[in-house]
This record gives C-alpha cells, sequence and structure tokens, in this order.
C-alpha cells in the first residue's frame, strides 16, 4: 500500500543540484521531518540542506555531539512517529555501528545515508571510495540482514532516497544508502516530479486496540505492525532479545526464533526489495558488476572496448553490465544465473575487493571473477577495467 | 558522441564554481544536453585555487572529470600554470587578460582569447560580477551554447536582487566576444 | 469479597508490568524504592499516562523502562538522552522522562547528558546512583567515591569522582535535587515538582547496592545503608552545589539545589524561527508522517 507524497516537502521541478542536495530532497520528499546528524566531509551538505528547508516545511533538524547521539536521536523520532535520518561518512559511519544494531533489533524504520569517502580511520576526507560496503553489511555486531542502496547520479539519490524510506517503512529496518564522495559532490540535472507522482510507504501503524497488540508479533510477511509513544499502546523497546510482546527473554529458543525471522523477512522479500540495472546481459561473454560511481566509468570503459571491435573467435565480443542499485541483499541467484552461462565476470569497485568477493561467492566457480580494485581517492581509469573484460574473454 | 570537457580555474572568490553552474545548468536544463559539474575540494579548496570542471555531451556522462579539457577559462596566474599544459592541441584556452599573462607556450593549434572581465565589470559598478562577464565572453567566443540558454541559466542562478546586474554583465561579455570574433579587438595579451 | 481483594492492591500496581515481575534486582537494592517514588509522583501529577514515555540505557537502572507501564524504551548504553531528545524534539506532547544509572548517565553517557542539559531539552533524568557498575559485577564508576574497594580498584580508588549536581548545574539544567532511597517522601514530591518544571530537570537520587558496593566495603545490607543515609544526610535546600560532592563516609548533602527559569530547546527554536523567517517558518508541533 502506498500513498502520494505530501506536496510540502516535494521541490517539484528540474534543478542542478548535487547528488547531496538531492538526497536531501529525497528525504523530504519521501517524508522525512526529522535529521540529526553531526558535520562530516563530504556528506554535510545532506544535513547543511536540511537545515535550511526544514524550518519552512514542518520539523526538526538537530545538530547533535557526535555520531553516536545523531544515530540513535533520530530513532527517538521514529517511535514519536516521524520519519527520520542521520548522513556521515566514514569515521561518523562506523560510530554509528551499535546504533545500527538498535534499530535492527528493535526494527526501527529509518535510513541510514553514508557518503563513502577514502579510509579506515580518517583516510581521505573529500576524495570518492567504496570501502563501506561490507561494513554496511557486517558493522554491527551480530548476524543480521540489511538493506543498501547505491545511486550512481544526483537523479538516483533523490530517487533511491526515497526508495530507501519506502523499504525502511515495508520491512521495518535502518535502510542503508551507500553513496561515494563523487556521486556526493558530482551536480547534474536531477528532475523533482509532482508530489502525485512520488509514491510514499506509509508506517505500518497497527489496527489492533491497545490490550490486543503485540509489539513484536509479525504478519505474513515476517514484518510486524508498529505503534507509536502516546497513543496508548504503553509498549516495550528493547534491545535485548525479545519475544513477541517486546518484553525481554534470554532464551536460546527466543533468539532462535527473533534473529532467523529478522533475516528472513529481508531474504524471503528479496525479490520485493532488490532492483538491479541489467544491461545487455543476454548473450553476454563478459558482465561487469558495478555499482555507485564506479559504474559509470565501467560503462564507459565497456563502450571503449566495443568500439575498439573486440573480436572472440569470429565474432564480436559481447559485454554486459549487471549494475548492483541494490547491493544488500545481494543478488545470488542472479550471479549464479549468469555465472553459468558467461566467461566471466568484471569487478571494478573504489575498495581493496568487498563485493567482487560476493560475486566470486555467489558465482560458485562457473566463472571467473576478476576485482578491478583502487584504494580510492578518485576513480577508475576506464582503461584499466577495460584490461579486466579482455582478460576475462580470455 | 560529442563530449566537450571544460575547466573554470582562477582564485576563491571570483566565482569560479558559479561560471560552471551556469554553463552546466545552461545545457541540461535550458538545452537538450547532458552536463556533469565536479568540484575540487578538499584543503586545496580552502586556500587561494580555485576550479570546477563540467563536462558536456548529447549523451549521458559517464566519466565525470575531466582529463583533456576542450576548453580552459582561466582568472589567475597560478591557475594558468597549472591547467594550460592540459589542453588538447584543437582546444580553446580563455583568460581573463589583466589577471593572467599568457607566458609559456601553448600547443600549436590552440585558438586563445582574452577578455579584461574585472575591468569590464568595474565599469558596471561591480567587480564581482567578473564571472558572469567572463561567462557571456565565454559564450560567445565558444558558440556551444546558445546565448539565450546561457542567458537564462544565469537569471536562475543569481539571487534575485542582483538579476539586471548579472544580465548587463553577461551582455557586456558576450559583446565583448562578438568583437573579438569579428577581429575588432586586438589587444589580447597572447604571446 | 472483592472490596477485600482491592483493599490489597498495592496503588502502583497501575504503574507496573506486573507481568514482568519479579524483578531483577538484589534484595536491599534501591531502585525499587525510586520506582515507587515515581510513582506516587506520577499518581499526585494527574499525568495522562498515555503520553508519558519513560527511556533508559543499559544497566541496573536501565531496567526500570522494562518495569514500566508505559511507553519504554531499554536504549543502548549512554545513549538514553540522545534518544529522549529526538523523542522530544518530534514529540512536544509527550513527557519524557529518562531512568538510568551513573555509570550509563555519567562516563559513557556523560557527553550526551552535558548538550541536553546545555540545550535544556524539556526532558526529566532520574539517575539512580549506586556508585558502581552493578550489572557488570561492581566496577568502579564515575561516581564512586575516594578509596573505596571495586572489582576493577581491588586497592581501592584513588579517580576523583563526579560531583553530579555542580555538573548538572553548570551544564545548565533547570532544577538539580537529590535525595537517598531513605528519602521516599521527598524524593516523590521533588518527581512531582520535576514533572511541573519546563526544562531539562535532574535528581540524582543515593541509593545502595548491597551486593557489590556495600558488601565489598564492609558497609553492611541494605538496611544498614538506610541508617547511615539517615545518619549522614542533611538537608540542605539551596546549598551551593560546588558544596555538595560526595565522600565515602562522610555527609551526603540533600535536597533541591537549583529551581530557576529559563526557555527550553523547542520555545527557543521556535521564537528563533519565527524572528528570522517570519511567515516562511512552519512551526513542528508533532511532526507525525505518513
Amino acid at each position: 500500500m502506498t500513498v502520494h507524497a505530501d506536496p510540502k516537502g516535494v521541490l517539484t521541478g528540474t534543478h542542478f543540484i548535487d547528488g547531496d542536495h538531492a538526497c536531501c530532497e529525497g528525504a523530504l520528499a519521501a517524508g522525512a521531518r526529522f535529521a540529526s546528524g553531526y558535520p562530516i566531509t563530504p556528506s554535510t551538505e545532506v544535513v547543511e540542506r536540511f537545515a535550511a528547508r526544514i524550518p519552512s516545511v514542518g520539523g526538526v533538524f538537530i545538530q547533535m555531539e557526535d555520531e553516536l547521539a545523531a544515530s540513535i536521536a533520530l530513532q527517538g523520532a521514529v517511535w514519536g512517529g516521524a520519519k527520520a535520518f542521520t548522513v556521515t561518512s566514514g569515521p561518523g559511519f562506523s560510530l554509528m555501528m551499535e546504533h545500527i544494531g538498535y534499530a535492527l533489533m528493535t526494527e526501527t524504520p529509518c535510513v541510514f545515508v553514508d557518503v563513502q569517502r577514502g579510509g579506515p580511520s580518517t583516510g581521505l576526507p573529500t576524495m570518492p571510495a567504496q570501502g563501506d560496503m561490507m561494513q554496511c553489511r557486517w558493522g554491527s555486531h551480530g548476524d543480521y540482514e540489511v538493506i543498501a542502496l547505491a545511486p550512481n547520479s544526483p537523479q538516483e539519490c533523490f530517487d533511491l532516497t526515497i526508495r530507501a524510506f519506502n523499504l525502511a517503512e515495508k520491512y521495518r529496518l535502518p535502510v542503508m544508502f551507500m553513496m561515494d564522495e563523487c556521486v556526493g559532490h558530482m551536480t547534474e540535472k536531477v528532475v523533482i516530479p509532482p508530489a502525485d507522482q512520488i509514491e510514499i510507504t506509509p508506517r505500518r501503524l497497527t489496527k489492533q486496540a491497545p490490550d490486543e497488540f503485540l509489539g513484536y508479533k509479525a504478519d505474513e510477511d515476517l514484518v510486524p505492525d508498529i505503534a507509536k509513544a502516546g497513543d496508548g499502546y504503553r509498549f516495550h523497546v528493547t534491545g535485548l532479545t525479545h519475544n513477541e510482546k517486546g518484553y525481554p527473554s534470554m532464551t536460546v529458543k527466543t533468539q532462535d526464533k527473533l534473529i532467523h525471522r529478522l533475516q528472513d523477512k529481508i531474504l524471503q522479500n528479496a525479490d520485493d526489495i532488490s532492483i538491479n540495472e541489467e544491461v545487455d546481459l543476454d548473450a553476454a561473454d563478459v558482465v561487469v558488476v558495478a555499482y555507485g560511481i564506479t559504474s559509470r566509468v565501467a560503462m564507459k570503459a565497456i563502450q571503449m572496448v566495443r568500439d575498439s571491435g573486440q573480436k572472440l573467435g569470429n565474432r564480436k565480443l559481447r559485454i554486459g553490465m549487471f549494475r548492483l542499485i541494490t547491493p544488500w541483499p545481494f543478488p545470488d541467484k542472479k550471479i549464479r544465473a549468469l555465472a553459468g552461462r558467461i566467461r566471466g565476470f568484471v569487478v571494478p569497485e573504489l575498495n581493496l575487493g568487498q563485493m567482487s568477493r560476493e560475486v566470486e561467492r555467489a558465482s560458485g566457480g562457473l566463472a571467473k571473477t576478476i576485482a578491478v580494485t583502487h584504494a580510492g581517492g578518485t576513480v577508475h581509469s576506464p582503461e584499466e577495467i577495460a584490461e579486466a573484460i579482455l582478460e576475462a574473454a580470455r | 558522441m560529442s563530449v566537450t570537457e571544460i575547466r573554470f580555474a582562477g582564485f576563491g572568490g571570483q566565482g569560479v564554481i558559479m561560471m560552471a553552474t551556469v554553463i552546466g545548468k545552461a545545457a541540461c536544463i535550458f538545452e537538450n544536453g547532458y552536463s556533469t559539474m565536479t568540484q575540487a575540494f578538499g584543503p586545496e579548496a580552502r586556500g587561494g585555487a580555485a576550479s570546477a570542471q563540467v563536462v558536456l555531451s548529447d549523451q549521458p556522462v559517464l566519466y565525470p572529470y575531466v582529463t583533456e579539457p576542450n576548453i580552459l577559462v582561466v582568472m589567475a596566474q597560478e591557475a594558468y600554470t597549472k591547467f594550460s599544459p592540459e589542453v588538447r592541441s584543437d582546444g580553446i584556452l580563455i583568460v581573463e587578460t589583466d589577471l593572467v599573462r599568457v607566458t609559456t607556450a601553448v600547443k600549436p593549434g590552440v585558438r586563445v582569447y582574452g577578455v579584461p572581465a574585472t575591468r569590464l565589470a568595474e565599469q558596471l559598478g561591480k567587480k564581482m560580477v567578473l564571472n558572469i562577464v567572463m561567462t557571456g565572453f565565454f559564450t560567445a567566443v565558444t558558440g556551444l551554447l546558445a546565448a539565450e540558454s546561457v542567458r537564462n541559466a544565469v537569471l536562475d542562478s543569481v539571487p534575485a536582487h542582483s538579476k539586471d546586474l548579472n544580465l548587463r554583465a553577461f551582455e557586456a561579455g558576450f559583446a565583448y566576444g562578438q568583437k573579438v570574433l569579428e577581429g575588432s579587438v586586438t589587444d589580447l595579451a597572447t604571446v | 469479597m472483592s472490596e477485600l481483594v482491592s483493599l490489597h492492591e498495592n496503588p502502583t500496581e497501575q504503574f507496573l508490568r506486573t507481568d514482568r515481575m519479579p524483578h531483577i534486582w538484589c534484595p536491599g537494592c534501591g531502585i525499587g524504592t525510586t520506582v515507587n517514588c515515581f510513582t506516587r509522583a506520577l499518581l499526585d501529577s494527574n499525568a495522562n499516562l498515555d503520553k508519558v514515555s519513560v527511556v533508559s540505557g543499559i544497566g541496573c537502572s536501565g531496567r526500570v523502562a522494562g518495569y514500566l507501564n508505559l511507553d519504554s524504551f531499554h536504549t543502548t548504553h549512554g545513549r538514553a538522552i540522545p534518544f529522549a531528545t529526538g523523542l522530544k524534539l518530534a514529540r512536544p506532547d509527550l513527557d519524557v522522562v529518562v531512568y538510568s544509572g551513573d555509570g550509563d548517565l555519567f562516563a559513557i553517557g556523560g557527553n550526551h547528558f552535558i548538550h541536553a542539559a546545555r540545550r535544556n531539552v524539556d526532558i526529566k533524568v532520574i539517575c539512580v546512583n549506586n556508585l558502581v557498575y552493578a550489572m557488570t559485577g561492581g566496577q568502579t564508576a564515575p561516581t564512586t567515591p575516594g578509596d573505596a574497594l571495586t572489582s576493577t580498584s581491588p586497592y581501592g580508588t584513588f579517580e576523583p569522582s563526579f560531583n553530579l549536581p555542580q555538573l548538572a548545574e553548570a551544564a545548565g539544567a533547570v532544577y538539580v535535587a537529590r535525595w537517598t532511597t531513605y528519602h521516599v517522601r521527598q524524593l516523590a514530591k521533588s518527581m512531582f515538582e520535576m514533572f511541573n518544571k519546563k526544562g531539562f530537570a535532574f535528581i540524582e537520587v543515593l541509593s545502595p547496592c548491597p551486593t557489590l558496593y556495600q558488601r565489598r566495603n564492609k558497609m553492611g545490607d541494605g538496611m544498614e545503608t538506610l541508617r547511615q543515609y539517615k545518619e549522614l544526610s542533611k538537608r540542605k535546600d539551596g546549598a551551593s552545589t560546588s558544596e555538595v560532592g560526595l565522600t565515602r563516609d562522610g555527609e551526603i548533602v540533600v535536597g533541591k539545589f537549583v529551581d530557576r527559569d529559563r526557555p527550553d530547546y523547542a520555545t527557543l527554536m521556535k521564537a528563533h524561527y519565527q524572528h528570522t523567517m517570519g511567515d516562511k517558518y512552519v512551526e513542528t508541533g508533532a511532526i507525525i508522517c505518513q
């Protein structure tokens, strides 16, 4: 079920803005009315814009004392009934890990935006990397599944931020919005449609009476409905292992049931959650798997190879592109199916091989995987990706 | 597919980023093209130097950065020294003639155009609009974008109270550019 | 018969999740006493209980949220205050109470405490101070007074400890009081007062941890601690908070130290935006989204 966006937050029109600003507009269009942040390059522009815009939309921005505070204040606002998010980059993302875990455990719908820069530690504050892809998947302790989206243009920073909020509400979890410095600081045309053309997933507020309501009893889709504070439900929320009522219940049985449900609600709904871009995959010999800014550089590399008239036997070499718009949950089935009919994958990314391991794992040895790694600071040269494509075809 | 890489460079406060924004916006919003603008961020962007890059194309832009500019616009000597060797041999170099002396040999084939944008801006009463004078000049000498598109992009990018002044700045630069093309201005600071 | 049964009902029972009893607190622990006082204050305040939210951090006192029959949030270690800040700013119509321990609020959460007090966020903070980390087995806390034995200070503590009322006052709290679990009536009254105070209000409640503090320091059981509280405490309302620091065996100054008014965060925010933005400002109220 969806509704139209609240026009108050929708800046309908054609804009020339960067990815950070577009992400903020996406959040406002999605209905976010609360943001708690802490300044960090290259993500700060998102909350700077939110701070400028929100007083005339109706809502709250608060700059907190650190990222720990920023990443939990928003969850307080969510349980009050607001749609809320925070924005950060590497070092701040590291500090937020515990509260990503809290949001996962308490099933708090919210969005964490990470504009990735070079790491580890302070690293390259103003330069791009994609080194947080495993951190957003595994960074908090314990077992869980997340949803992560990776935009490759300012337009997608707008469109996919809305999707991130919608998925957060539908599946009740923190959605990781994995930008990179390049996409965040790149200015392009961004079209924001009228509010009535933007579909919004509302919060799944319970329709049950307070005495019937169980805060963590899941529906058929494995997701429970939610109550907000102040409505007489007198519910309890805890990061401890809890039963359907939300009460702490630290038993092996409760843990087993809860942790499996938190995992399964994502895995069993993966087809609904996951969207990815598929280009010329049908008869491909080599498939490039990429995401974020790297997917654009990879597409240029593919064009270069095609233009050079490379042959495989006596026909043209066929190269496809599988763009991970939803890196998590990872599209295991798609990659496995491709692996069975192609020569190899080429996985360029601005890290020393993170999603490439997933491609290798999912392909189960049926096709080779060539990682085109890069420590970050800029994007690949299309030539190095092109070389890997030729190597994969051999 | 036709791709044009442009670098704008100068020092902080000259409105380098604004120039890039106006050109980028003119191409993708007021014409049917595609454009991607990126800026140099980081500690170097806090000091004197400022630069911005725009890639224009008739197809979606894939690679976002400028590697070998078709057009270089410089408004500071330091920026000239740093970036002028990058310009393609069939490219265009546009300089602010009071601020940049074209000293080293540019590649043969590079067309060089100069405009005293600071002086023209001062004549309009506000030195601050030198970037828009440069933008008008750029529009005239490159012929890359329709003047009307760039004019609209200027109006779309500046605060309401300064629209008139900026429009006059654009026209002053544009007119100067036309004169240069006609050959009626010859005081270029070329070597 | 039914009348007879109702006579035996504890008036505080309506505030508790009786289905969660028995609780986890040790015999002689003071946390339950503070909860009793809290329910008394709720009763006296005629608060709409549907609009009261309790937020706790981690630790023995962090479990309070789970036993109160209110909207309740057991958050992460040290972060009850920023959670409460977000909840209160999104929902100004709610009364938001932070109920947690000394280690949670002043060690791992110390930064949040001073910043929430500085902002004067309209939340009520109750700190049950048992002078140690109890849930984890009696380690040194920033409140442990000089030369006390703890599991991580087996030869006695030597670090200076925080004077919590002074910290709260200096950071900007509008209401600061200290009581012990001996002072049940005074504590309940203070909690009631706090409810009616707009802004960042703080109550420190000194409470025994017979299992991990008193026993280890040969200070007797819970009852013995109450006797000591009675003997050692001296009520000094309005005392300078610089003079109320605690020592291991010395005087315990109790009372209401600070009761002042300054505009809270939401009031400042609204006034400021109205001033700077005029008609463009959209007042938030409760921001409950689609």
